[in-house]
């Protein structure tokens, strides 16, 4: 493993492997009465949250309490960044505290290769921008992988919002790796170009993009990001994209359904989709925890040198 | 490279450990089984399936990996971290008998992790430790309630156990490093 975790592409095929078989180890420290372990005692884990999020800041700090470690949160809305510091002086005053580690959500894509370059820490990506969201990818690898037993040759659909999603291009990046097929599909204004360079089949059919799939993965519409008018109406997208039950029938019968959270109903996805037998929107949700338990600890081990 | 033990000494060893086992706890009532992982695992089956041959009861076993427990971890980050592999204790420890089975012990550091990391499952009535070989050498206040052979080593040696389940043959080594 690299000193930080700021994309999928830092991880080799071997280190997703070796995070989703630490993470089945990690499970089982959540399911016993005293749920935490000694391993990151003494350590110091910042999380630096520059955008709203309840799972993804729960769920690290979850995870961080598990292992021991002493963990604090730094909410943007109640920090110095409203009296006009940026990112880089925030990051050094914390830097100069020493922890250990800084789990950073920011904005701007980018915000964490920003601050690999001048902290000492060990920075996690937990979502920059438009850019990734690496450890959502891993639990989402975690969980296709406990309900089909493998990776390579499942057909994984992403459906909705592509241009604004880092859960999108995490996903992809870790899937394509690991020898899924993945089709994506949404309205053409929302698929950026160059997408179809990826090594993956982009439509604008959702129902050619689920049909047998093994997978499919809904992504939210993210009206906080869209500054022009993507596409005519809710009403429209839903009736065009929306994951609905007939869509689902044209999957494999044994589709699990994914969302990365949160959802809106009746926008990319009917209530009773996401509330039926194929969903498992909230065991990704309990999966998370585990692994980023397993990041936490495989990035508090010496990095490895580069070459 | 020399043998210490052969596949029928190590399984007398069971064997008289088994007996032993019976004599000092008056039965196997409250009794379960936990292996160290790697190879403590497979001793613990063994002397499950020994027990169930004299005494005609199944006693519970289970797994437990100590990693997450280990007192050399975070002093220094020293290469990447060790291997997790999951505890398996599929039932509850609280007012059994713990029998905690080793293959060799040395420093007494991987039992004083395993005493830790069995604490956080519960409240035993006895925990006991079973090990294959004694080397000697205690870094901390910890001794065994049954051996299979005390092996007085130095330093400078290494002991291996290799067992059938997992090496594909049933033998002690000592080896000078």
């Amino acid at each position: 493993m690299k000193k930080d975790l700021l994309s999928i592409n830092d991880l080799t095929r071997d280190d997703i492997y070796l995070i989703l078989d630490t993470a089945e180890a990690m499970r089982e420290v959540g399911e016993r009465p005293i749920k935490k372990v000694p391993t990151l005692r003494g350590r110091t884990i910042v999380n630096l949250f520059y955008e709203p999020s309840t799972r993804t800041r729960t769920s690290f700090e979850i995870a961080e309490k598990r292992l021991s470690a002493d963990t604090l949160n730094i909410a943007v809305a109640t920090s110095s960044v409203l009296k006009g510091e940026t990112l880089v002086d925030t990051a050094l005053n914390i830097e100069a505290m020493a922890p250990d580690m800084i789990v950073l959500r920011h904005a701007s894509s980018g915000a964490g290769h920003l601050l690999s370059r001048i902290c000492r820490s060990r920075i996690i990506n937990a979502g920059d921008g438009m850019h990734e969201h690496p450890t959502q990818a891993l639990l989402d690898a975690f969980t296709i992988r406990e309900h089909k037993k493998r990776l390579d040759g499942l057909k994984v659909a992403i459906v909705g919002d592509l241009l604004h999603s880092r859960v999108l291009r995490s996903n992809v990046l870790l899937l394509t790796t690991l020898g899924a097929c993945v089709w994506v599909s949404g309205p053409a204004t929302l698929v950026p170009r160059g997408m179809d360079q990826l090594g993956i089949r982009v439509t604008t059919s959702v129902d050619e993009a689920v049909a047998d799939a093994d997978v499919i993965m809904m992504l939210r519409i993210q009206q906080e990001r869209m500054q022009g008018a993507y596409f005519p109406s809710i009403r429209e997208y839903f009736t065009t994209f929306g994951m609905t039950r007939e869509r689902v029938a044209r999957a494999k019968p044994d589709v699990i359904i994914m969302h990365p959270g949160p959802m809106n109903r009746g926008v990319e996805i009917a209530s009773d989709v996401a509330d039926g037998p194929y969903s498992v929107i909230l065991q990704q949700v309990a999966n998370g925890v585990a692994v980023r338990m397993a990041v936490l600890y495989l990035l508090a081990g010496e990095p490895e040198v580069a070459d | 490279m020399s043998q210490v033990m052969d596949a029928d000494r190590m399984s007398r060893a069971l064997t008289r450990i088994s007996h032993e086992i019976l004599e000092r706890n008056r039965g196997t009532d409250d009794l379960a089984l936990i292996g160290i992982r790697t190879r403590g695992v497979p001793l613990a089956r063994r002397i499950a399936h020994t027990l169930h041959g004299i005494n005609h009861e199944e006693v519970h076993t289970g797994a437990l990996d100590i990693t997450l427990y280990r007192d050399d971890l975070m002093r220094h980050a020293v290469g990447p971290q060790p291997l997790i592999r999951k505890t398996e204790i599929p039932f509850s420890i609280d007012d059994k008998r713990i029998l905690l089975v080793d293959d060799v012990l040395y420093t007494g550091r991987t039992i004083r992790a395993a005493l830790d990391a069995l604490i956080d499952f519960g409240r035993p009535k006895a925990i006991q430790l079973i090990v294959m070989v004694d080397r000697g050498h205690r870094e901390l206040p910890i001794k065994a309630d049954y051996v299979g052979k005390n092996l007085p080593t130095s330093l400078s040696q290494s002991v291996q156990v290799h067992l059938q389940e997992i090496d594909g043959r049933d033998e002690v080594e000592i080896q000078e490093s």
